[in-house]
């Protein structure tokens, strides 16, 4: 299991845990507030921007071109933010925190 | 609060992207009474968009892309009834009934019931085997089965929208044959300028697609299996599976029996709001207001459906809010995303950037004369992102500068001096 902790635009923190899927898929099923996943989690709609922590980066990954281009002049961009249904869920992740931009 | 109180009961029909958002956003807003969903499709709600986008070119389809997974629904006490026709409603004694013939009374009553596709008049598609709309899980299981079974997987999809062009990607990934034929002169005809479909047509001719434009379909003929639909041009195409992806229809019915006030769907106000003070409506049966664009609408996206939702839950529970947004969509078909933002209706210029060094990264930003009213981006999420703040802001861009490519898309680089 892969444990992952969101903290909220109310900071409120929330480990979740899963094996599968994407990390937005995860926050929805755990009623992450902040996070909807409009789009399903193809990369349309911003609604899974998440900003991570600078020790977790290099664990996560930077975003492709089409996800960095969505998130480049995002109202609440970081030089950490992803879009969370661009990151798998899987032991790489393992413990990292992300803190819900929006 | 009235909302607070656990005894009133909120019915909702329709459990899809509307329906199911606002159930949840309903009990987020404080509603602490019962919220019954009923929708005559089976199926646990899913998102609609993949149907004919990654789901239909899947070779494994065990996995429904669920809107919510079920022990959400049990969290939230929310009851889905699947596979549960409302056949009327009464806005007298606040009841909906069940075929069937069962009763439920409600305190509030939500209408999420969407459209279904249009059913063209062509001679001979009823009878037709093998002929599919595309809106539901079923019909997508359809269209896979047919395929799998047919020696020669000729495709014929009628119409070029975004379904039929959706439709037309994903089953040719699927190794399908496929033409599509478009009434019109060029497909996307209704939601897009020129240049797009231009873009569109060479996407599809580039992965081996028929598309034709200018086919008026008016028969289909069957023998042993096969059909054939012939175009009044006196063309005719042979096909295993034939897709008719023609546009929607609103599911009124219920709204018409009811007495709701209807004009091209159920008229709301700016909470969602019918004419009936019990009976809201949301998603893509409604004709709204945008406050932006300063007129009716009726919209066929997820944006609106959820965002209408919310307004809706809140609305309900006592929480006024106005529905105010610049509508969005979006559309993926092979390796090409297109995000479009705003409504491009009553357009009068257009200016077009490909990107230097990058012919797939394009978008088409739509003026009536100097406001921007729409941009349609092809990957390219940074003209998507900043068109939508350029819009929202009602930003006066500097035209000249929009059009020169070799000013790269920022902030600050279409701004007048
Ligand atoms: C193949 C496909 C691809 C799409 N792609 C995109 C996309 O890329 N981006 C985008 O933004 N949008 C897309 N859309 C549009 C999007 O799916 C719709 O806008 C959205 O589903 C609207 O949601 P809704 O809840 O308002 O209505 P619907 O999804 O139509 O749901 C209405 C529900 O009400 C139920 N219902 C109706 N009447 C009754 C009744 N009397 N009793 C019980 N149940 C009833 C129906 O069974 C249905 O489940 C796509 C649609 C399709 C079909
Ligand atoms: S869910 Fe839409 S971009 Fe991530």
């Amino acid at each position: 299991m892969t444990k992952i902790t969101f903290i909220t635009q109310d900071n409120e923190s929330i480990i979740v845990e899963g094996n599968s899927g994407n990390v937005m898929e995860l926050a929805v099923q755990n009623k992450i507030k902040g996070i909807e996943g409009n789009c399903g989690g193809v990369c349309s709609c911003a609604t899974c921007h998440v900003h991570v922590q600078p020790e977790d980066w290099d664990r996560v990954g930077a975003p492709s071109t089409l996800e960095s281009d969505m998130l480049e002049f995002d109202d609440h961009v970081s030089e950490y933010s992803r879009l969370c249904c661009q990151i798998n869920v899987d032991d790489t992740i393992d413990g990292i925190v992300l803190k819900v931009a929006n | 609060m009235t909302e607070a109180a656990s005894n009133k009961t909120c019915i909702v029909i329709g459990a899809s992207h509307a329906g199911v958002n606002f159930a949840f956003a309903l009990r987020r807003n404080g509603w602490a009474g019962e919220i019954l969903v009923y929708d005559s499709d089976p199926e646990l709600p899913y998102h609609r968009p993949p149907l004919s986008k990654g789901y239909l070119s899947a070779q494994d389809n065990s996995q429904l892309d669920l809107l919510f997974p079920k022990e959400n629904y049990e969290s939230e006490n929310i009851t889905l009834n699947l596979g549960k026709k409302v056949i009327a409603i009464d806005k007298l004694l606040k009841t909906i009934e069940l075929s069937g013939g069962s009763k439920q009374g409600y305190d509030t009553l939500v209408l999420a019931s969407g459209a279904r596709p249009i059913v063209p008049k062509i001679d001979g598609l009823q009878g037709a085997k093998n002929v599919f709309s595309l809106r539901t899980f079923g019909h997508t299981v359809g269209i896979q089965r047919a395929l799998l079974a047919s020696v020669n997987k000729r495709v014929v999809i009628i119409g070029g929208g975004y379904i039929g062009l959706e439709t037309a990607a994903s089953l040719k990934k699927a190794g399908a044959n496929v033409v599509v034929l478009e009434r019109e002169k060029r497909v996307l005809e209704r939601v897009t300028a020129p240049e797009m479909s231009v873009f569109f047509k060479d996407l599809h001719h580039a992965n081996g697609v028929d598309l034709l434009t200018s086919k008026n379909v008016i028969s289909i003929e069957n023998s042993s299996g096969v059909s054939t639909v012939i175009c009044d041009d006196k063309t005719s195409y042979e096909a295993d599976v034939i897709v008719v992806g023609v546009g929607i229809e609103v599911n009124t019915e219920l709204a018409a029996q009811a007495g709701l006030e209807l004009e091209n769907g159920i008229k709301v106000s700016t909470s969602a709001k019918t004419n009936d003070a019990h009976i809201y409506a949301i998603g893509d049966c409604t004709f709204h207001y945008n406050q932006h664009y300063k007129r009716y609408i009726r919209l066929e996206s997820v944006q609106n459906a959820v965002d209408q939702a919310k307004v809706a839950a809140a609305a309900i529970c006592g929480n006024e809010v106005n529905y105010d947004v610049i509508p969005w969509f979006w559309s993926d078909q092979y390796d090409v995303k297109l995000q479009m933002v705003g409504l491009s209706q009553g357009y009068n210029n257009v200016i077009k950037r490909i990107e230097l060094g990058n012919e797939k990264c394009q978008s088409v930003w739509y003026f009536r004369d100097d406001d921007l009213l729409a941009v349609d981006a092809v990957n390219n999420g940074k003209a998507y992102v900043l068109g939508t703040r350029f819009i929202k802001g009602k930003q006066i861009l500097d035209k000249s500068k929009l059009k020169d490519v070799s000013i790269p898309i920022k902030p600050t680089s279409f701004l007048l001096d």
